[in-house]
């Protein structure tokens, strides 16, 4: 049964789905969405070292071979991607029994689940396949069930955020599509391996250069890179906090991994940094919008908002890193694309446990928290120091080999714009525990206890995975080096 | 637009010709043009069309929400689960050569199965889509927004 694990990922949640719908009791399908994260989390993690022990895997779907066939291929990249995604949804899935018992309608319950779970099937088949049309399909399979998941929230606003989503999406994802149009249009193939070995004879074609432009800007809106962010800060504000946490600890990050694919996989180093301007224009971008858009969350007075604004951030390092070029760039962002799904996934859900206990996640609303709910408090505040980049935290591995990697390029004033935005960090990580441990409560609130424990437990155990990963590197920057060596072409 | 004797005779002339061309458009999917998505099409555009004559609600008694809801679910089963029966008999995931001795006949049983999913499917998401259009009431829900 070993070598069918790529598929098996992918399509245990697949039939998830529709269970969910056709089970209907909303614990009995919490219990279903359970047992299936947690048997898929498995599973990748399983691959993941099969993958680091035994070279890439490839699994051709119906037993047509690639290139005639869709082709699912997992190497070290894709098997870390996988774990991240599947072990996100695990660790959400006992947090969400009670967060979406309170948030989403009892009568669409069943319905958030399985929505879910198509997320999540998109999220992982987008990572596991070795065919770029193939990417596409998920990709829009991922981003449907969430403009619904989005839409789900309470708030009102909620559709907005969500419709907005969905419009700039689409056109994400119809770029992504018309750059695979020329791609096949020039090559003939989607497989990506045959065009990573046909692509090069055609680069110089105009054809290749506007696919290859395509690609990119469709991923950039898919990944809100700064200035094509604008759906996110709605989309992670409104939508309920388990969708909240689980989107912004996967779904910008498998974006991201489908464009470290199409740079040095499909189009290869070679071509991305050789002939095209990728060096010269993306980390400049990245940075820009990392340093921005801190600067805007140091003026958000509702906290999701304000985390929202520093995924984008973010996402600029992981960007900007990802897009030097070298190795050591490339391990760094691959290493960060982990780092911050721990500690946005620990802080989203720490919020959300706020949001659970009073029922609002304004700034002034959670002032003197620190004293009433200490345990979801100093969640937040460990994550907060591992977002800034404290050291002993995930944060500070990421940050240090981020810097190391643009020290090496000698861009120094790169590395001004990452401290810049780091101080910045540290401003509105501030401000948060400010309000949460310095400030009174609010005279007259209600009195406030403490989260329950199925939600503060999965918090916990992301806190300390920062904490744990900002000690010992071997799970996070050692795969994310044998990522890098894999997808420049050494022996992953 | 019960009241419109044209409409409901004719109506119900065609419904039942719709409903049997789109069971021919599903089965003869693999010699000619059609398939499931092209058949789920035209079914609910049958049931659509007797929707349109006769209200929603007419429409909800011989087909209800909770029935579509279970039958799109049963469409993707059937798909995803054609994948792993060829898998557990000892194909690669939706290879259908592994569902019968020779393969060319797998290859027949599997794509006529995988399809009679989608036509399941889409028929009943059309529909789902046409009721929440057309009621106030959203699908399968039991209160508005808070």
């Amino acid at each position: 049964m070993d070598h069918h694990l790529p598929v098996l990922v992918v399509v245990t949640a697949l039939v998830g789905a529709p269970l969910c719908i056709l089970v209907r009791q909303p614990r009995v399908v919490w219990g279903l969405f359970t047992a299936i994260t947690w048997s898929i989390a498995a599973m990748a993690v399983t691959l993941l070292l099969q993958v680091l022990s035994e070279g890439p895997v490839r699994y051709a779907l119906g037993g047509w071979p690639p290139p005639l066939g869709i082709e699912l291929r997992v190497d070290v990249l894709g098997g870390f991607v996988l774990t991240i995604v599947s072990g996100m949804a695990a660790v959400v899935a006992p947090y969400s029994l009670r967060s979406v018992e309170q948030e989403v309608d009892a009568a669409r319950v069943h319905q958030f689940y399985a929505v879910l779970l198509l997320a999540l099937t998109g999220l992982l088949g987008l990572t596991a396949t070795g065919d770029i049309f193939n990417a596409f399909v998920f990709l829009e399979i991922s981003s449907l069930a969430t403009y619904v998941l989005v839409s789900l929230g309470r708030d009102r606003r909620a559709l907005v955020s969500a419709f907005r989503y969905l419009v700039m999406g689409t056109v994400g994802g119809t770029f992504f599509l018309i750059g695979i149009g020329f791609l096949y249009v020039q090559t003939g193939t989607l497989n990506m391996l045959d065009l990573a070995a046909i692509l090069p004879q055609w680069i110089d074609t105009r054809t290749s250069a506007v696919a290859f432009a395509f690609l990119t800007v469709g991923l950039s809106l898919k990944l809100a890179l700064f200035p094509l962010h604008l759906w996110l800060p709605g989309a992670y504000s409104y939508a309920p906090s388990v969708v909240s946490a689980f989107l912004a600890a996967t779904a910008t990050k498998v974006a991201a991994y489908l464009m470290l694919r199409v740079f040095f996989t499909v189009f290869g180093q070679a071509v991305a940094f050789g002939e095209l301007p990728v060096a010269a224009t993306l980390p400049a971008v990245g940075l820009f919008g990392a340093l921005a858009m801190s600067l805007v969350a140091v003026f958000q007075t509702n906290l999701k908002r304000l985390l929202a604004y520093s995924s984008i951030a973010q996402i600029g390092y992981i960007v900007t890193a990802a897009s030097l070029g070298t190795q050591a760039g490339l391990t760094a962002g691959i290493g960060h694309l982990f780092n911050h799904a721990m500690m946005k996934g620990a802080l989203f859900l720490a919020v959300g446990c706020i949001a659970y206990r009073i029922g609002s996640v304004r700034l002034e609303e959670i002032r003197g928290l620190g004293r009433r709910m200490p345990w979801t408090a100093a969640a937040i505040f460990v994550g907060g120091a591992s977002l800034v980049g404290m050291p002993l935290t995930a944060g500070f591995i990421s940050k240090w080999h981020l810097v190391s990697a643009i020290l090496a390029e000698g861009q120094w004033g790169l590395v001004a714009l990452i401290l810049t935005s780091s101080l910045l960090a540290v401003a509105y990580v501030w401000r948060i525990v400010g309000f949460l441990y310095l400030r009174d409560a609010p005279s007259g609130a209600a009195p406030v206890r403490e989260a329950p424990l199925s939600m503060l437990a999965p918090t916990w155990a992301l806190v300390l995975a920062n904490v744990w990963f900002g000690l010992d590197t071997r799970g996070s920057l050692g795969v994310a080096t044998q990522a890098a060596l894999g997808l420049l072409g050494g022996q992953p | 637009m019960t009241d419109h004797v044209v409409l409901r005779v004719i109506g119900k002339l065609l419904i039942p010709f719709i409903l049997a061309y789109g069971l021919y458009v599903q089965a003869h999917g693999d010699f000619g043009p059609g398939g499931g998505f092209q058949a789920g099409v035209i079914v609910a555009a049958g049931l659509i069309l007797y929707g349109l004559i006769h209200g929603v609600a007419a429409t909800q008694r011989v087909v209800p929400p909770r029935l579509v809801e279970a039958l799109a679910a049963v469409g993707v089963l059937i798909y995803a689960g054609v994948g792993v029966v060829t898998l557990v008999l000892g194909g690669n995931f939706l290879g259908y050569g592994a569902l019968d001795h020779s393969p060319s006949h797998g290859q027949h049983t599997g794509v006529f199965l995988v399809e009679l999913g989608v036509g399941v499917a889409v028929a009943s998401v059309m529909l789902a889509i046409f009721y929440a259009f057309a009621s106030r009431k959203p699908i399968a829900s039991g209160g508005g927004r808070r």
